[in-house]
């Protein structure tokens, strides 16, 4: 008994230390496709220092990072391209979905922009603007740091644990695409979500 | 050389009745039929000194009110030296949506008619290579086409997911 307590004391501590290392030296993949690129290279300048918090190395290559930011909108012929880059990363690996053309598709409901990557790649946290401001970006990467605090483990347990599909749920019926969105004036079909 | 004299070499060359003209202030198009677009383009390029091909690009006008014919393929010249703008103009109807490649006279005509061939489906004869260039290469719609949705037919999400557990 009291060697399962220190057995499993011993784990926590060595799962706090994980955490630590990790938490402070996320290396991002700047996986930039557009503007939001922009407000991330300004993030990494000496203004708005990501640094600051251990994501200075930008590395380009996926093999040597673990924190993937997809900035800007994702069309339909980069997805297999974004899931490959995702793929080649080594465990333990974190996504930042930066912006809202990364996080919904933004204003861009058209038929090559894929409206959110969380239906095709598994997101942690997601930032909101466009672009959102370099501030914006840090907290996002604090935000994942205090994920990783209270969620990780040294072996990654918490990753198995989401097996199902994080992409949007069917909260609306979604208007039928060759459907007339009306213009305001009508506010129950004025949306291109219908609620249920 | 103002629109006169271009207008005076074609309709030398090709008779008054073979083109008509229209104009908006200083846009100045040149409507001929789709078997005599080669032609009148290589009188443009080489008699009348419009060297440069702008833009190639098209319209449907399947909605369009009181329109004739469904598409219309746009050529946009420019004569350098004195800086004068042409647009020829030529429509096109199903089935028969093929026209002879502006390659030949202007090597830029080769991405340009890639372009429209990707976004409407219209065929360029004579064009080294005809494939697309902006979609995937096994779409199969044409995108700019009236009749294809805004928001597509659901290619657009027609991929596998990856959820966190498995990679």
């Amino acid at each position: 008994m009291a060697l399962a307590l220190s057995d499993s004391l011993f784990l926590t501590q060595l799962d706090k230390l994980a955490n630590w290392v990790r938490k402070n030296s996320l290396w991002p993949m700047p996986f930039a496709t557009a503007c939001c690129g922009i407000e991330l290279m300004a993030t990494g300048a000496s203004r708005h220092d990501i640094a600051r918090f251990g994501a200075e190395a930008m590395r380009f290559s996926p093999r040597q990072c673990d924190l993937m930011i997809v900035a800007g909108r994702v069309v339909m012929k980069m997805v297999p391209v974004l899931q490959r880059i995702w793929l080649q990363m080594p465990e333990p690996k974190w996504c930042i979905s930066m912006g809202a053309c990364a996080s919904s598709g933004g204003v861009f409901d058209t038929y090559v922009t894929v409206q959110g990557i969380d239906r095709f790649i598994p997101v942690d946290i997601y930032v909101p603007g466009c672009p959102p401001r370099p501030e914006q970006l840090i907290q996002s990467v604090m935000d994942l740091q205090q994920k990783i605090d209270k969620t990780g483990t040294l072996t990654g347990k918490e990753f198995a644990r989401r097996d199902q599909s994080e992409r949007p749920l069917p909260l609306a019926v979604e208007v039928n695409p060759t459907e007339a969105v009306v213009a305001p004036g009508d506010f129950t079909t004025a949306t291109r979500l219908r609620l249920k | 050389m103002s629109h006169v004299a271009t207008l005076g070499i074609l309709r030398d060359r090709f008779g008054a009745d073979k083109f008509t003209t229209s104009e908006f202030r200083d846009n100045f198009r040149i409507i001929v039929a789709p078997t005599q677009v080669f032609a009148a383009l290589q009188c443009l390029k080489h008699d009348c000194g419009f060297d440069m091909l702008i833009d190639i690009t098209a319209a449907d006008y399947l909605y369009y009110p009181n329109a004739r014919d469904r598409f219309g393929v746009i050529y946009a010249l420019l004569n350098m030296n004195t800086g004068e703008r042409l647009y020829v103009k030529t429509f096109l109807n199903e089935p028969d949506l093929t026209l002879l490649s502006a390659f030949p006279l202007w090597k830029g005509a080769d991405w340009m008619e890639r372009e429209v061939f990707d976004m409407y489906g219209i065929l360029f004869e004579g064009h080294p290579d005809l494939r697309r260039i902006l979609m995937p290469e096994e779409f199969t719609a044409f995108p700019l086409r009236k009749d294809y949705p805004l928001r597509g037919r659901g290619e657009r999400h027609n991929f596998p997911v990856i959820t966190r557990a498995e990679g």
